[in-house]
């Protein structure tokens, strides 16, 4: 039960630490590559850019890789290496799509093993897997180096190479031999048709003959790897890391878990490395250790720990009094009977969509990490956790700083830092300062802007399509369940998380599809938006926050100074995240699966 | 004459220093202010004066928005589930809300007035005497041009500024500084500067106008206090900025609630089977503003101008004028605090301690002729030595009738003595003794050397004492500590400050007198471009350096440092270089200010984080009672108990609105700053303001509820 996130958890730990070494030295320059890869370096380097130039680079960059995406999807059905004949997907479904890999996010409207071509598993899905997840590791990579003084910030297409080639491939390349070793496929070809062992199981031909069943593969060992490293979690398959071929055993589903935790990970104690402050970085990790420890406990807790309450009985009949102006004497009883419990054993927890072959805590472990580190693969359905249980992915997509999503979610931590410092850290009497360096006005107005967007992106996309047919046209179930289904759908779109609880109407499939889902329009417009902004706001502000830092003058460490290596500062941080996190959050909390929970219909029976 | 003038102006009735005395001691809530505060309060009602704190001004449009569907429902068209009284009560709160903070505005506002006006009452017109050529003629003092001469004599009262070219007076400040002791003025050294409305007691001096009339030092004082009002420093605008995007992000959070309301409503209507659409105050329109109106931080916004004023406020109160309110704030961060050493950390002068002899004669001996030879001697080193012999030997110091004194003069560097037998008897410094004696045919003892070294090596200056061809012995110059001045140097660097001393002395007795009074550095044998090449230094390591000067020297020093406190005492020059001026004309002033620097941020920080940390609590008040028609089950959230939809969210409001007046003292009084290291201090202060904020709402709404409940106010 607890040994798999604790050894998880140890493993990750233990292999950070010299592999953030690593990282520092590749991110540094402190390297010498071998001939024809340091000859393409070499190409690549259009000299050193200032943070304006590298931010420019940076966003060029990505519309390329949106064009190119988008160019990718809407030629599927002429590429190659599409022997089952995949048709064009919807343009919306495109747009949403093409932006979802470009952000990191990779919420999919579509399902892989459907509506994608092995083309374009490989030539969008890998691609962006590598090329997205190095985009915030540079820019994490380009504030440290404004943090430390320099006008001069390296070259953004250096970083982008470094990342790629020096880190993520190698990494990759290892963790593909285990997977590999476990069974996973590694294959261009598309599909096996089989006989199943059950002769009627895919039913007959008019003729009587059984049906075969297609069983579609692919280069899954090439995929997987760096869908996890890269946080990206679009998966091959619908099912995602659930299917028994993108996480065939307990030891691929150890190796997937770790593989998304390790860079977050290390890029805290890089950032620690990089600027010299190894123990502030100490300090940063073990607030976001702690809160991580918690979302899994808390998800452990309410899922495994737990009897599925929708099977479970309960014993005493409930009466609420409902304020009603038209009933009369303006109150309305609603009486709620007692309910027997199922004859089902349920000393495993809630059971309810989760892969017994990774054992009983691995499902709500996953849950809770996938959304932590803002990876967004998923090894079960987040719509059958427990109401409660569910609380505990929310969190991590809200807070968006717990270890979070490569680069991005230590930029969105520093802003909870600067924010938290800014405010009590006047209470020791000085200006507020980070790194020595005071923060003024406009370090303040960029960090809030950073902070706004998120809340903004979530909160009203959510009350818009909850109070219209947009959301309840989509949602698989009524009240406060349908309600977590569009909240939880935002939230991972701004959190660039790309999770889904499912249960939402959101795919359209091929553009010739004669019953797409009716809202599916609206969920792939608004999704993408969310998604466009939520990405590049949060990048874009901390790089203008921290060149303006950068460049006011260090004051000396003293004793008057507010230390940013102690428990004192853990608390103050830790109580930033928690106390902004809960009051931008709790209403909608409140209205989704807190309701649920107390409420008298589990699952939104 | 001096004294008698002094009982004069004490018996007066109400003189101007009595009075300033008594505005700067206000009672927090003097009646006298309270009632023109509350006036101000409604008048600052207006949006256009309102709309500049943004805050308040939310507040004030959610008031004006309820007092509109309190009409509608007075008109009985309302649509709500919930009575007018409820809307009525919430509107009301809503008001009192805006008032609060006006009110904490106004009475700030009314201090710093309060105080202008005694100031100004102090600067009444004058009569001028100029000086045209040899010539005196009469003028008021608002006709007073820079560079004017302008003779004062005893008893008359000093124009305007300027510096004293001629002459010297004592003179009563206690209209600027409200000390009644007066002090001496005089041409040429550091001590000429003089200010307008001061009294000169005894004396004539001529004084140079240096500020024309309207720009004199009290009239920038009283535009100082009333612009503290308007002026914001760039940490209250960054505050600000901060306090705004909050209400923002709660604006975000509180409107989608609407629609997520209806949701649930519609949700609800269909689960019971309704034909009616079943109404939740989440829908609420009044309710919701309520909502936001708890959750944005009002209680900052209403506070933070007059945390503001009250830290100007305070400053005054120390008898310190400060250029901006930026300076005091700049206070709080100085890393390093220059002191001179002479008349800051040292009484002003060496004095004599011991008398030492050489072989042959007594330490009596030496004092006597030391005394004899110091007896016409009018520096304080000279007065000293006669003091001290007088004390030690209780008796006093004979001069022979005839006696013909020789000054000090830098050339021969002693003084002493000739007495009419041909006695000659010299002090002066041991090189210059040593000639003398050999002058005269005599040979230094041998046991002189060691004598003079080491007392020179303990950072105490040796005077050898020569009777004729012989030397006698030598005294002993030291330099006295002012009393405390150890325990205030812990004080500073407790609160995370080097202190440097500056002296012209060599580098040996500076790191003596250094050691001495517990000050981290010394900068010896300092020069004005020494002092100045020493500020720059270190704040190109980014630090932040306090520094106090009184001469016309030390101007560019003064400009240089980030944090200049200038001597009113001083000259015009150095009071133009410096950032804030000290009436009081006391070096250790510096710890009192970088102490109002702190506090002034500490009480932001500290009410800015118990605002937020208030939203809490209201939290777990209100959603239970937003959704209570649509999903009664989250009556769970509502730890609290309160007693129905309605009452929870007025406690909630109530308990917004009242923390704002019972708060005022601290936003006025500041929050007590103790140099405990930035470690402890923030880990009090997150439990006081962090933790608190959060436990203290719990039990005030609760309180509230259960008065409400208590007086049959809740439905």
């Amino acid at each position: 039960m607890w040994f798999l996130p604790v050894a998880i958890i140890v493993f990750t730990i233990i292999v950070a630490f010299p592999l953030s070494k690593y990282m520092t030295k590749i991110m540094e320059g402190k390297y010498r590559a071998p001939g024809i890869v340091r000859w393409i370096e070499e190409r690549l380097d259009t000299g050193e850019q200032d943070w304006k130039q590298y931010t420019i680079a940076l966003l060029v960059f990505n519309t390329a890789l949106f064009i190119y995406g988008y160019v990718i999807l809407s030629l599927q059905p002429w590429m190659p290496l599409n022997p089952l004949h995949r048709g064009l997907l919807s343009p919306t479904t495109i747009f949403m799509t093409a932006i979802s890999f470009m952000t990191n996010t990779n919420l999919q409207h579509y399902s892989g093993d459907q509506h994608f071509s092995n083309f374009s598993q490989i030539f969008f899905c890998i691609a962006n897997f590598f090329l997205s997840a190095a985009v915030g590791l540079c820019a994490l990579t380009g504030i440290i180096r404004l943090f430390r003084g320099q006008k001069k910030i390296g070259n953004f297409f250096v970083d982008m190479w470094r990342v790629v080639v020096y880190i993520f491939l190698p990494v990759a390349f290892v963790v593909s031999l285990v997977f590999v070793q476990q069974g996973m496929p590694m294959t261009y070809r598309s599909a096996y048709q089989v006989n199943t062992l059950e002769p009627t199981a895919m039913g007959a031909t008019d003729s009587g003959q059984a049906k075969q069943q297609t069983i579609v593969v692919g280069p899954l060992a090439a995929f997987v790897p760096q869908k996890m490293l890269g946080t990206n979690g679009g998966g091959f398959y619908g099912m995602n890391s659930a299917h028994p071929m993108e996480n065939p055993t307990a030891l691929t589903n150890f190796f997937t878990t770790f593989a998304m935790m390790i860079f977050p990970f290390c890029l805290v104690l890089m950032y620690g490395r990089m600027l010299g402050r190894f123990r502030h970085a100490l300090v940063i990790f073990a607030v976001m250790l702690v809160m991580f420890i918690g979302t899994i406990v808390w998800a452990i807790g309410f899922d495994t720990l737990r009897p599925n309450p929708g099977l479970t009985a309960h014993p005493d009949a409930r009466t609420y009094t409902i304020a009603d102006a038209n009933a009369p004497g303006g109150k309305r009883l609603l009486a709620l009977p007692a309910v027997a419990g199922l004859p089902v054993d349920q000393h495993l927890g809630n059971l309810e969509g989760k892969e017994m072959r990774f054992g009983t805590s691995a499902g709500a472990t996953f849950a809770a990490i996938t959304v932590d580190v803002t990876c967004g693969a998923v090894n079960a359905e987040h719509d059958s956790l427990t109401p409660m249980a569910s609380v505990s992915p929310m969190v991590g997509m809200w807070l968006n700083c717990i270890f979070g999503g490569k680069g991005v979610g230590m930029i969105n931590m520093l802003l909870f830092l600067v924010i938290g410092i800014f405010i009590a850290g006047q209470m020791v009497g000085r200006t507020p300062e980070y790194l020595g360096r005071k923060i003024g006005g406009r370090e303040m107005k960029l960090a809030m802007i950073a902070l706004l967007v998120h809340p903004i992106m979530i909160l009203m996309p959510t009350g818009i399509f909850a109070a219209t047919t947009w959301g309840s046209g989509a949602t698989s179930n009524p009240g406060p369940h349908g309600f977590s289904q569009m909240l939880y759908q935002f939230s991972s779109a701004s959190a660039n998380n790309g999770s889904a609880f499912d249960g939402l109407g959101v795919t359209y499939g091929f553009y010739n599809n004669t019953s797409p889902a009716p809202e599916a329009k609206q969920w792939d417009i608004a999704t993408g938006l969310v998604m466009l902004f939520s990405r590049f706001l949060p990048i874009i502000a901390p790089i203008a926050l921290a060149a303006g830092l950068g460049m006011k003058k260090v004051a000396p460490f003293g004793p008057g100074t507010l230390r940013d290596d102690t428990l004192t500062f853990a608390f103050l941080l830790g109580g930033t995240v928690i106390i902004i996190g809960a009051l931008l959050f709790l209403p909608v909390a409140a209205l989704g699966p807190l309701a649920e929970h107390w409420g008298p219909f589990p699952f939104g029976g | 004459m001096g004294t008698s003038s002094i009982t004069e102006i004490g018996q007066k009735p109400v003189p101007p220093s009595e009075k300033l005395r008594r505005a700067k001691r206000q009672a927090l809530l003097a009646p006298g202010l309270t009632g023109p505060a509350l006036k101000q309060a409604f008048v600052m009602l207006r949006p256009e004066i309102q709309w500049k704190n943004p805050v308040m001004f939310v507040v004030e449009i959610g008031a004006f928005l309820t007092l509109l569907f309190v009409i509608q429902a007075a008109l009985g068209h309302s649509a709500s589930i919930v009575p007018i009284t409820y809307f009525i009560a919430l509107d009301v709160w809503l008001w009192l809300t805006v008032l609060f903070a006006n009110f904490a505005t106004a009475l700030a506002e009314a201090r710093g007035k309060a105080q202008a006006e005694s100031l100004r009452r102090t600067r009444r017109e004058t009569v001028a005497r100029r000086l045209r050529g040899n010539a005196i003629e009469e003028i008021s003092s608002t006709e007073l041009k820079v560079g004017d001469l302008i003779a004062v004599e005893a008893g008359q009262v000093i124009p305007g500024d300027g510096e004293i070219v001629e002459g010297i007076a004592s003179v009563d400040e206690s209209a600027i500084t409200g000390e009644s002791a007066p002090v001496i003025r005089e041409s040429g050294g550091d001590r000429s500067g003089v200010t307008g409305g001061t009294k000169v007691l005894s004396d004539r001096i001529v004084v140079r106008i240096t500020a024309g009339a309207g720009e004199s030092f009290l009239d920038r004082m009283i535009g100082l206090v009333e612009g503290a009002i308007r002026q914001r420093t760039p940490n209250e605008i960054a505050l600000t900025l901060v306090l705004s995007a909050f209400t923002l992000i709660f604006l975000i959070v509180v409107v989608p609630l609407w629609p997520m309301a209806l949701n649930a409503e519609t949700y609800m209507t269909s689960y019971l089977g309704l034909t009616q659409r079943l109404r939740s105050l989440g829908t609420d329109v009044p309710t919701l503003v309520a909502l936001l109106v708890c959750l944005i931080p009002t209680t900052i916004g209403a506070l933070l101008a007059a945390i503001g004023i009250a830290g100007m406020d305070r400053a005054l109160q120390a008898n310190i004028i400060a250029k901006s309110g930026k300076a005091v704030e700049v206070a709080g961060d100085i890393d390093i605090v220059l002191l001179d050493k002479t008349g800051t950390i040292t009484e002003g002068n060496r004095r004599a301690t011991q008398f030492l002899p050489v072989e042959g004669y007594t330490a009596q001996q030496v004092g006597q002729l030391a005394a004899i030879a110091s007896a016409a001697d009018e520096t304080p080193e000279g007065k000293s030595i006669v003091s001290i012999f007088e004390s030690q030997s209780e008796a006093a110091v004979r001069v022979p009738q005839g006696a013909k004194f020789i000054a000090f003069s830098a050339s021969t560097r002693m003084s002493g003595v000739d007495l009419p037998g041909g006695r000659q008897i010299r002090k002066g410094a041991a090189d210059a003794i040593a000639n003398f004696v050999r002058d005269q045919g005599g040979r230094a003892p041998a046991d002189l050397s060691p004598l003079v070294d080491g007392i020179a090596s303990r950072g105490a200056t040796p005077l050898v004492v020569a009777d004729g061809a012989k030397t006698v012995g030598v005294v002993v110059l030291e330099d006295i500590l002012k009393p405390a001045m150890k325990e205030r140097f812990d004080r500073l660097r407790k609160m995370g400050l080097r202190t440097v001393m500056i002296t012209g002395d060599n580098p040996l007795t500076a790191a003596t007198i250094a050691k001495q009074a517990g000050v981290d550095d010394f900068l010896a044998q300092a020069t004005p471009e020494a002092k100045l090449a020493y500020i720059r230094k270190e704040q190109a390591d980014g630090k932040l350096v306090a520094m106090m000067g009184d001469g016309t020297n030390d101007a560019p020093a003064l400009a240089q440092a980030d944090v200049a406190m200038a001597m009113n005492a001083g000259t015009q020059a150095a009071k133009e270089a410096g950032n804030m001026v000290d009436l009081d004309s006391d070096p250790t002033k510096l710890i009192e200010v970088v102490e109002i620097g702190k506090q002034l941020l500490m009480t932001r920080g500290s009410l800015t984080t118990f605002s937020i940390a208030n939203d809490v609590a209201k939290y777990f008040a209100i959603i239970p009672a937003l959704f209570a028609g649509t999903l009664p089950w989250l009556k769970t959230m509502d730890i609290m108990h309160l007693h129905s939809p309605t009452s929870a969210i007025l406690s909630a409001v109530i308990f917004n609105a009242i923390i704002i007046p019972l708060l005022i003292p601290v936003a006025l009084k500041g929050v007590k700053y103790v140099p405990l290291g930035a470690d402890a201090l923030l880990r009090k202060n997150l439990l006081i303001w962090g933790l608190g904020g959060v436990i203290v709402p719990f039990i005030g709404i609760k309180l509230i509820d259960l008065v409400m409940v208590g007086m049959h106010l809740a439905a």
